[in-house]
This record gives structure tokens, C-alpha cells and sequence, in this order.
């Protein structure tokens, strides 16, 4: 800023506004350890063994990824579990630029929503069996021109012996490479 | 004017630790069993729904987004109180009494076992400028100053406070909900080393992971839905300055359970509770709390209600019992789903539904909580049959 655009006043350097008496610094230091559940606990087990599984309503058929004990709809507790072959396609991506913290990353972040296969799944539902992830092998121009939507996709899964049952088990989503 | 019922009521864990079981899913369970008690189906006959839940105790912020799925309450009406359960009830009597809700579910539910850093969480409820950096190890201090405070201006003695603890913890061995119940006696609690003086660690509630469901109704749908309403007479609330501002506080008082018991006892048209209502189900996180609750709740005289503890008037088989299910030192605290708690055992008194400890020829009962340290507030309810 030049002199010209100056506002009156006395500027405070950084190391002089943070020694106000006025501010108090506290750092929270608080852990949990989240029980995963009956549902949860399922599905981390099969993303440890490579599989995606969902939970399926005994009343409306909807398939839940990830699962719950129970479906929001019916209000009935869930019990038939199913295997998913684990592809589906994208049915939204996003492409961020910059951090939670708002600075400019050095490479774009592209996640998206899958919508996987599901068996049952019924077109107009509100809900989707789906997972929210990584997109790799997506483009910033596939996204911009909406190509990707509607891209068939399928987990990279990490070597077994990384698994963790976990979220990240699973890498990203990539294109289903045809033929 | 429309009166308001408590037709339904269900609950899951008070167990140290649900590990089985996520929140949600302990949400689901307990609200299963209270809609099968209510014989409503969430999804068509339930107009409102209300969560009681703190973002802290859940390590998640913006909580209240995770209340409507597992209570069937998706896409309807739904709402979050940072706040007891009991003041949850209040939100959900209000709705009822506008008309335009017949049935309203209201769920507390509490998971410590998840919580690795309670400790913490009690430091960040304290004031961040002058409470905070003087590191003050236990935040259960505040109970320690309020119970020598209570024992100086009554002139009730360490005795007194060992009697509730004993009374409270044996009276829970009748009741299934109760893990922390104990065949414990006065001497052996006077005997134990203090944990934060004049309290012993008998004195103290443990932590108890647990969820609470209840199910109101307006009267024309409740006589609809039940041959045995529960009728919420009365609900007050009020909060003190306080939790910010030790220095000023009332020390071994309450004055927000005072004015809450107040407001609930003109509703329900009380003006000598001891006499109006035939038992109590009241705060007792700490054994000084409920000789404190039970002056600010006015079914003790000021100052009195260790005399009358000691005469025996609140044991399981005197004039006027006191937390016949054995309160939170046999239940333990479940967050803010401790006044749903009290609630849920006072309904199934008055239904002649308690089982082993089922008070006889009950009808109407006094409900009081306290969002514990450092909060100051409180909740108080008249139910009866
Ligand atoms: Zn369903």
C-alpha cells in the first residue's frame, strides 16, 4: 500500500496487535472416540476386505451406503445386507481451488459424489447408495464442461495389506476405462 | 385450554458404556420403544420433533443437522435445544398448547463413553478471561463450593451429605436402569478419602451413556392413544447468571430451580408441594444437590431438609420419597438427557409401571434437573395421573 492510500491512525505490526492484554489465546484440547455402531462397524470391516457393502430396507428396498440401522423413510431398522459391485458414476464433482482456509492450493482438489450401483435402486429416489470422494483421473475441464457428469467410475482401492477400515481404504473414485 | 399428556416414553442404555450401539442408533432404539409405547408411527403421526443435545458433548458441530434421521423425524418439523431434555418438554408443551401440534416426540441422548476429554470440555465451559488461565484441576470445584457453602448456612454436617449418597445408592439396586447403584453405607462413605471436599467420590454421579425418548400428546389425542396419559401439569425453566460469574453467584443455592419450580407449580396450581404431590424425582449429580433442590423446590422448609432427611421422610418407604429409582448417583449423568431421566422414572411410577421399586398409590410427582457444573440452570415438571 503506498503512502497516499494511508489511513490516519497508528498501524500495528502483527507481533504487537497479539500482545494486547485484551486477547486471551486458548487452544482446545478435547478427543473423542467415536463408536462406529452396529451399521458403521459392517461397513468399515468390508472396505477392509475390499468390499462395498450396503444395508437394504425391508420396506421400501432402498439401499443404504453408507449404512444405517435403520431407513429415515420407513422408520424401519435395517438387517439384509448386500454386496455392491462398487461402480456407479458421478453424479456431481467439484473442483476447489482453494483451502478451508482460503488460500490458493497448488493443485485443484476434484471431489465428487458417486452414485453407485445399487441393486433395487430406483431412479427418482431422494437417496442414493453413494459415497462421497476423491476423484481421480477426473479433469478440471471434465468437470468445467460437465462431462463428468454421469462418468462411470469405480474404487482404487489400496493394497490390502494398507487397509485400515477406513474411509481411505479407498484412495479415489476413477474412471471406468472401457473395453 | 388444551392440557398436554405424556403418552409414550422410551429409553436405551444407562450403562457406563453402550459400545454396541453408535448415537444414532441408540437414538433409534430408544425412540422405537417410545413410539410403540405411544402406538404412533413417526413418519404419519408425529407433528414436531425436538433434540436435547450440546455440540461439545457430541464433538460435532452444528449437532441439531444429525437430530431428525434416527428419530424418524426426516423432512418434518425438527428442532435442536442446547439445553436439558426437560427444556425440550417445555418447547414441546408450548407447541402443543398453540393447536396446531397434536403430537410432539422430544429425544435426549448422551454418549460420554465417546467423550476421552470430559475434563476439557468443563474447562472450555468455563470463562475463557479469568477462569481458564488459572488451571484449576477439577472443574468440579464449583460443586465443592457449593456444598460447604450449603453446609455452612444450613448447619447440615458431612453426615447429611453421606445419608443422600446411601440413600440414593441403595435405593437404585431395585432398579434396572441403575449401574451405579451400591449396597454402600453412611460410614463407609465418611470413611472414603474426599475427591473434591466436603464430596467423596460416593457423593459424586458417575457418567452414563444413555437415550431418552418421550412422546406428548394434546388430551384429545392422548385420550385417543392411552388409557393411562400422564399429565404434564406444569414445566418451568430459568437460567442465572452464573456459569461466567462465580463471584456472583448464590452459593449453595439454586435460585434457577426456585423460579423454575415456581413457574411450574403456579401452571399446576401447587402451593405446598410436599402436601400436593406424593414423591420427587430431583437433581442429585452431587449429594448436596438434592438437599439444595429440595428447599429451592419448596417441599423442604429453608435450611431444613437435612432434619427431614434424617427423620427419614425421604427414604424409599417414607412420607415423601426421593428419588425412588436411586437419581443420578445410581443412574449416572447422561449429559442433557439427565432431566429426561428423572422424567422417565417419575412416569413409570406414576403409571404403576416402576416394577421392583414401584412406589405404592402414587399420583402426582415433582420432576426437577439441573444442567449440572458449571451451568445454572434448571428445569422443574408436575406430572400426574
Ligand atoms: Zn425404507
Amino acid at each position: 500500500m503506498s503512502e497516499k492510500e494511508k489511513l490516519p491512525g497508528h498501524y500495528l505490526k502483527s507481533k504487537e496487535m497479539y500482545e494486547l492484554p485484551g486477547l486471551v489465546e486458548y487452544r482446545p484440547r478435547v478427543r473423542y472416540r467415536f463408536s462406529a455402531g452396529q451399521a458403521q462397524t459392517r461397513f468399515l470391516e468390508g472396505l477392509k476386505e475390499g468390499k462395498i457393502l450396503g444395508v437394504k430396507c425391508p420396506r421400501c428396498g432402498r439401499v443404504y451406503v453408507p449404512p444405517r440401522a435403520y431407513c429415515e423413510y420407513c422408520y424401519a431398522a435395517t438387517s439384509e445386507w448386500v454386496e455392491l459391485p462398487g461402480t456407479g458414476v458421478i453424479h456431481t464433482a467439484v473442483i476447489s481451488y482453494i483451502s478451508t482456509f482460503r488460500e490458493r492450493m497448488e493443485k485443484p482438489e476434484i471431489v465428487g459424489v458417486v452414485r453407485l450401483d445399487a441393486p433395487g435402486y430406483k431412479e427418482d429416489s431422494y437417496e442414493f447408495a453413494g459415497l462421497f470422494h476423491k476423484l481421480c483421473g477426473v479433469t478440471e475441464e471434465d468437470v468445467k464442461t460437465g462431462r463428468a457428469i454421469g462418468m462411470k467410475v469405480k474404487p482404487r482401492w489400496r493394497p490390502p495389506e494398507e487397509r485400515v477400515g477406513d474411509v481411505n481404504d479407498i484412495e479415489c473414485f476413477e474412471p471406468v476405462v472401457e473395453g | 385450554m388444551v392440557r398436554v399428556a405424556i403418552v409414550g416414553i422410551g429409553w436405551y442404555g444407562f450403562k457406563p458404556s453402550v459400545p454396541e450401539l453408535s448415537f444414532r442408533e441408540m437414538m433409534f432404539e430408544a425412540s422405537s420403544r417410545a413410539y410403540m409405547d405411544a402406538g404412533v408411527d413417526p413418519r404419519s403421526d408425529v407433528d414436531a420433533f425436538v433434540s436435547c443435545q450440546e455440540d461439545y458433548w457430541e464433538g460435532i458441530a452444528i449437532t441439531d443437522e444429525f437430530a431428525p434421521e434416527p428419530i424418524g423425524g426426516v423432512l418434518r418439523p425438527t428442532f435442536t435445544v442446547a439445553g436439558d431434555g426437560l427444556q425440550g418438554i417445555a418447547q414441546a408443551y408450548m407447541l402443543i398448547k398453540t393447536g396446531y401440534f397434536d403430537v410432539v416426540a422430544v429425544e435426549s441422548h448422551a454418549k460420554p463413553s465417546d467423550v476421552e476429554s470430559l475434563q476439557e470440555i468443563y474447562e472450555l465451559a468455563m470463562d475463557p478471561h479469568y477462569i481458564r488461565p488459572l488451571g484449576v484441576a477439577n472443574p468440579f470445584f464449583m460443586a465443592g463450593l457449593d456444598a460447604t457453602a450449603y453446609l455452612e448456612r444450613t448447619g447440615a454436617t458431612r453426615e447429611h451429605l453421606a445419608m443422600v449418597a446411601a440413600k440414593n445408592r441403595n435405593n437404585g439396586l431395585l432398579n434396572p436402569r441403575a449401574s451405579y447403584a451400591s449396597r454402600v453405607t453412611v460410614d463407609e462413605i465418611l470413611d472414603a478419602e474426599p475427591a473434591v471436599y466436603p464430596l467423596t467420590r460416593y457423593e459424586i454421579a458417575s457418567f452414563a451413556d444413555a437415550a431418552v425418548v418421550v412422546v406428548l400428546a394434546s388430551e384429545e389425542k392422548a385420550r385417543e392413544l392411552t388409557d393411562t396419559p400422564v399429565w404434564l401439569e406444569g414445566i418451568g425453566w430459568a437460567t442465572e447468571a452464573g456459569t461466567g460469574s462465580p463471584e456472583w453467584h448464590l452459593w449453595g443455592m439454586m435460585p434457577s430451580m426456585r423460579v423454575a419450580a415456581d413457574m411450574a407449580y403456579s401452571m399446576a396450581g401447587i402451593s405446598d408441594p410436599m402436601g400436593q404431590t406424593d414423591f420427587a424425582e430431583v437433581e442429585d449429580r452431587f449429594s448436596y444437590a438434592e438437599l439444595v433442590a429440595l428447599e429451592e423446590l419448596r417441599i423442604a422448609p429453608e435450611s431444613a431438609a437435612h432434619k427431614l432427611l434424617e427423620q427419614g421422610v425421604f427414604d424409599y418407604q417414607g412420607r415423601y420419597p426421593v428419588n425412588p429409582s436411586g437419581g443420578s448417583l445410581s443412574m449416572g449423568v447422561a449429559f442433557e438427557a439427565t432431566g429426561l431421566a428423572r422424567l422417565l422414572e417419575a412416569v413409570l411410577q406414576l403409571r404403576g409401571e416402576a416394577g421392583a421399586h414401584q412406589l405404592e398409590g402414587v399420583e402426582r410427582a415433582v420432576v426437577a434437573s439441573w444442567r449440572g457444573p458449571p451451568t445454572r440452570t434448571s428445569m422443574v415438571a408436575v406430572l400426574s395421573v
